[in-house]
């Protein structure tokens, strides 16, 4: 059974719905690796992709998603909305309502966008990014393939290093991993990790080198250089030196330590080209269950009847 | 759900015997096992394609292709359900071109499974002929589609249910019919 109308974020998201999404996602992966990778499930669906931010990996998941699942999917960019003209967020979004899609993907920088819109229309919303708060489809491919890798995720501990502060992707997985039973330490200089976060249940470390050694899973973050970390930072080498994932230092860390990382990577300032390339690291197979996961959410949300009001 | 169960219409020595005339049936009409492939429904059909598998190996010493199709994602109804039905793996693991797949299910009743089942196969490749194998054929065909090889025929009303048990999956072979002004339904 899965109840959630919306995916808003993985904040309340129970643990049998995550095991369920999981599931499904592992099951839609096959449909990628058919010579003919598509199935009608969504034949007759419409799916709406309205990107406020730029976006490769996201938006084209997304995409290819809806379209292994036979739906429609249509792709509108920021810059190519009304909004330049002057439209409000809500009446871009009531108006694309209008139209009668059957699921509307949002990405936007400001935080609570999803739900903002999810609040104004009937149509089912999946966040793909607000501003610092969540990005829960990257948790959730994040857990399918730490999972699909270490077997389970109950008891696993994973360190998340980089601006934890500005990271969407950091919120989503706390919540996410939390859920499903893992221990999660935030590892970054000190500006970069908000006051109190400890009250999400996560611990935090200030020393790369200290804080990978017990680790199942170590998740390197991106410096966001469009979010104004200047004033964070003396130097974007400063943080290389300290917080740069090298082979040296994950000699440090448990042999058969995991390496992920949303994407995009800074070569070589938050993880050096070695350990990207390494076979330890996942950054790919991240990618390529993107797909699956997406495929998993949409047909959850619309696979069975809508008799139920929110 | 809580069932009564009206009669049981096939045991555990009828199915046997109907698994191994299908076996023989399908290498009579195939001329022997070459190109030959099985592909079993989920779920039963997949426990009753691997008794055949079993069978055929016994008869012709060779092993054959073998795989497991979920139809889930190629159901008419997709959206007419209240939760959305959960998807299992499906797994086809040889090209079929050019084979003659058996496709095998436990009930053939309105002809509508195995017409996702078909549309799903040909997405996978060509297959030279598609022929098909059911425990039980209980009529009531919505679909032009026909069985080649049946187990039995049961007669039923279209509002009874035929439930297949399969000791792999439940413990004991049978097959019953359910009458459902018997059933307390949850």
């Amino acid at each position: 059974m899965f109840k959630p109308r919306s995916i808003l974020g993985a904040n309340g998201l129970k643990k049998d719905e995550i095991v369920t999404i999981l599931d499904t996602a592992d099951t839609f992966k096959e449909i990628s690796t058919r010579p003919i990778k598509k199935v009608p499930t969504l034949r007759g669906r419409t799916i709406i992709n309205l990107f406020f931010e730029p976006s490769t990996r996201t938006r084209t998941s997304f995409e290819i998603a809806g379209k292994r699942l036979s739906a429609d999917v249509i792709n509108i960019s920021g810059s190519t909305s009304s909004t330049v003209k002057g439209e409000n967020l809500i009446d871009t979004a009531q108006n694309l309502e209008a139209m009668n899609p059957d699921i509307l993907v949002i990405r936007h920088s400001q935080s609570g966008a999803a739900e903002m819109i999810s609040r104004n229309i009937q149509c089912p919303v999946i966040n793909a990014g607000d501003g610092f708060h969540e990005h829960p489809t990257q948790a959730l491919l994040d857990l399918q393939t730490i999972r699909e890798t270490k077997g389970s995720l109950e008891g696993l501990k994973v360190a998340i290093v980089g601006d934890i502060a500005h990271s969407r992707v950091v919120r989503s997985n706390i919540y996410a991993m939390k859920a499903m039973g893992m221990e999660v330490r935030l590892v970054g200089p000190p500006t970069m990790i908000p006051v109190e976060i400890q009250k999400l249940g996560v611990s935090v470390d200030y020393y790369l080198e200290k804080a990978i050694q017990d680790v199942d899973v170590i998740m390197m973050l991106r410096i966001q250089t469009e979010r104004q970390n200047r004033y964070l930072l003396s130097s974007l080498r400063e943080y290389s030196n300290l917080f740069c994932l090298t082979s040296k230092i994950l000699e440090k860390a448990k042999d058969d330590v995991l390496i992920i990382h949303p994407g995009p990577v800074n070569r070589g300032v938050e993880i050096a080209l070695d350990v990207m390339e390494s076979e330890r690291s996942l950054i790919l197979n991240q990618v390529t269950n993107g797909v699956a996961v997406r495929m998993a959410l949409m047909y959850l949300l619309l696979g069975g009847s809508d008799d139920s009001v929110n | 759900m809580e069932f009564k169960l009206t009669s049981v219409v096939f045991d555990a020595k009828d199915i046997s015997r109907a698994i191994t005339r299908i076996s023989h049936e399908i290498l009579e009409r195939n001329k022997g096992a070459n190109n030959l492939a099985l592909i079993g429904i989920r779920t039963r059909g997949v426990t009753l394609a691997q008794r055949i598998r079993v069978k055929i190996n016994e008869v012709e010493n060779t092993e054959i292709d073998f795989g497991i199709l979920d139809i889930t994602l190629y159901r008419d109804d997709i959206a007419s359900g209240k939760h959305p039905p959960p998807v299992e793996k499906t797994s086809i693991p040889f090209p079929l071109e050019g084979k003659q797949v058996v496709l095998v299910d436990d009930v053939l009743f309105t002809g509508r499974t195995i017409r996702a089942a078909i549309d799903a196969l040909i997405d996978f490749g060509r297959p030279s002929t598609v022929q098909l194998g059911v425990l039980i054929d209980r009529g009531h065909r919505e679909l032009p589609i026909r069985p080649d090889y049946v187990g039995k025929n049961i007669p039923t009303s279209k509002n009874n249910r035929v439930r297949v048990r399969m000791s792999e999956d439940d413990g004991i072979d049978e097959v019953h019919i359910i009458d459902p002004s018997t059933e307390k339904d949850s």
